[in-house]
């Protein structure tokens, strides 16, 4: 199906600030932004798991390093991205999954709170792993 | 309540200027007009040169979309009172170009309607003499929501994917894929994978949710495509390990 051939059609410019103007934007623009953030993340969990196979004195180079302070910042900021992409996906799983049991739809909030209550399950136990 | 609010109204004619500009008009401010009966007062009291579409007048043909103070509306479904004292601003749906006034261009829509197949598709068809394919009303409930869809273009008007890259499949088109995809009476859920799959299909949705808030009926475009995307994936991933059996 072609365009009709009309006179002149004003196409609208999409404004650079476009992101601005409504929240729902401009977290749709920072969890775009979140994947940089992600990868980061990975390359430093695999740091850590390179520099914990090295050995000890490679392992307290990679702490030193790692409390300097443009780092600790760089992985606080890391962090709200990388948990404002998990929110989003798990958030969005009850939209994604649709789930019968006996022929009953297992409602979305069921699914999304047995998410959120696994993901505490895990990072309760890694927290008693590291500190317990 | 004032008797009377102004509406900006955006107008764009092409034989005259080179893009939209505002014209005021005041109209009556009455406790049951919507912004399409300032419109039509418009057109029969002030301005006949006024163009825009609308039908139905009670939110079922989908006719009379308009941005109205920043947000995609059905201008039928939109009452003035709410915006009072104004003004009120009404533009034409954004992401679409511009024929006249607050008629915008379609044929986009269209097309990419067309390459979902939305219609029932079957493998065998049975003898009329056999009767009607019967449903169950749980088999109904399936993707009841997602024939409430209306082709009004609000989601689209509301998807930033979209306004950014117009290859994009889009809400409306994807839910209503969804529609028959999820019909118990279908069999055509692989002719549209082809399309669904592309990376403009489904995998152009990053999943800003704006398309379901904006639906006036209720339906859930953003639910749909990321529905979707686990049966596009799960797809993949069984035509990698099992490519004999390709359905």
């Amino acid at each position: 199906m072609s365009a009709p051939p009309y006179a002149r059609l004003y196409k609208p410019k999409v404004r650079l600030l476009w992101w601005l103007s409504r929240r729902s934007y401009t977290l749709f623009v920072l969890r775009e932004l979140s994947s940089v953030f992600v990868a980061w993340t990975v390359v430093y969990l695999l740091l850590l798991v390179r520099a914990v196979a090295r050995g000890p004195a490679e392992y307290q180079r990679f702490l030193d390093w790692s409390a300097s302070p443009w780092l600790v910042a760089l992985n606080v900021l890391s962090l709200a991205f990388v948990l404002l992409h998990a929110i989003t996906f798990m958030n969005l799983t009850p939209q994604a999954m649709v789930l019968h049991v006996r022929g009953r739809r297992i409602p979305g909030r069921l699914l999304a709170g047995s998410i959120y209550a696994t993901w505490l399950l895990v990072s309760a136990f890694l927290v008693w792993l590291v500190v317990g | 309540m004032p008797d009377q609010i102004t509406m900006q109204v955006a107008r764009y004619r092409p034989e005259q200027e080179d893009a939209p500009t505002f014209d005021e008009y005041d109209v009556p401010l009455r406790k049951d007009w919507a912004v399409l009966d300032g419109l039509n007062y418009i057109k029969d009291e002030l301005d006949g040169t006024l163009s825009y579409r609308w039908s139905c007048r009670m939110g079922i043909c989908g006719s009379c979309g308009a941005t109205v103070n920043g947000e995609p509306k059905l201008t039928c479904a939109t009452f003035l009172t709410d915006y009072a004292p104004g003004p009120v601003r009404v533009e034409p749906l954004a992401n679409f170009p511009i024929i006249r006034d607050l008629v915008v261009e379609l044929t986009d829509f269209m097309t990419k309607l067309g390459k979902v197949r939305p219609w029932i598709i079957r493998d065998e068809e049975q003898p009329v003499e056999e009767g009607e394919y019967l449903q169950t009303p749980a088999e109904l409930e399936e993707y009841k929501q997602f024939s409430m869809c209306i082709n009004c273009m609000l989601c689209y008007s509301a998807c930033p994917v979209y306004g950014l890259d117009p290859k994009f499949l889009g809400p409306a088109a994807i839910a209503l894929a969804q529609r028959y995809n999820l019909d118990s009476r279908d069999d055509g859920g692989h002719e549209r994978l082809t399309i669904l799959s592309q990376p403009e299909g489904v995998w152009g949705c990053t999943y800003v949710g704006e398309c379901s808030r904006a639906c006036p009926k209720g339906v859930d475009p953003a639910g749909a495509i990321q529905r979707y995307k686990l049966t596009a994936a799960t797809a993949a991933v069984k035509a990698l390990l099992m490519p004999w059996s390709q359905r």
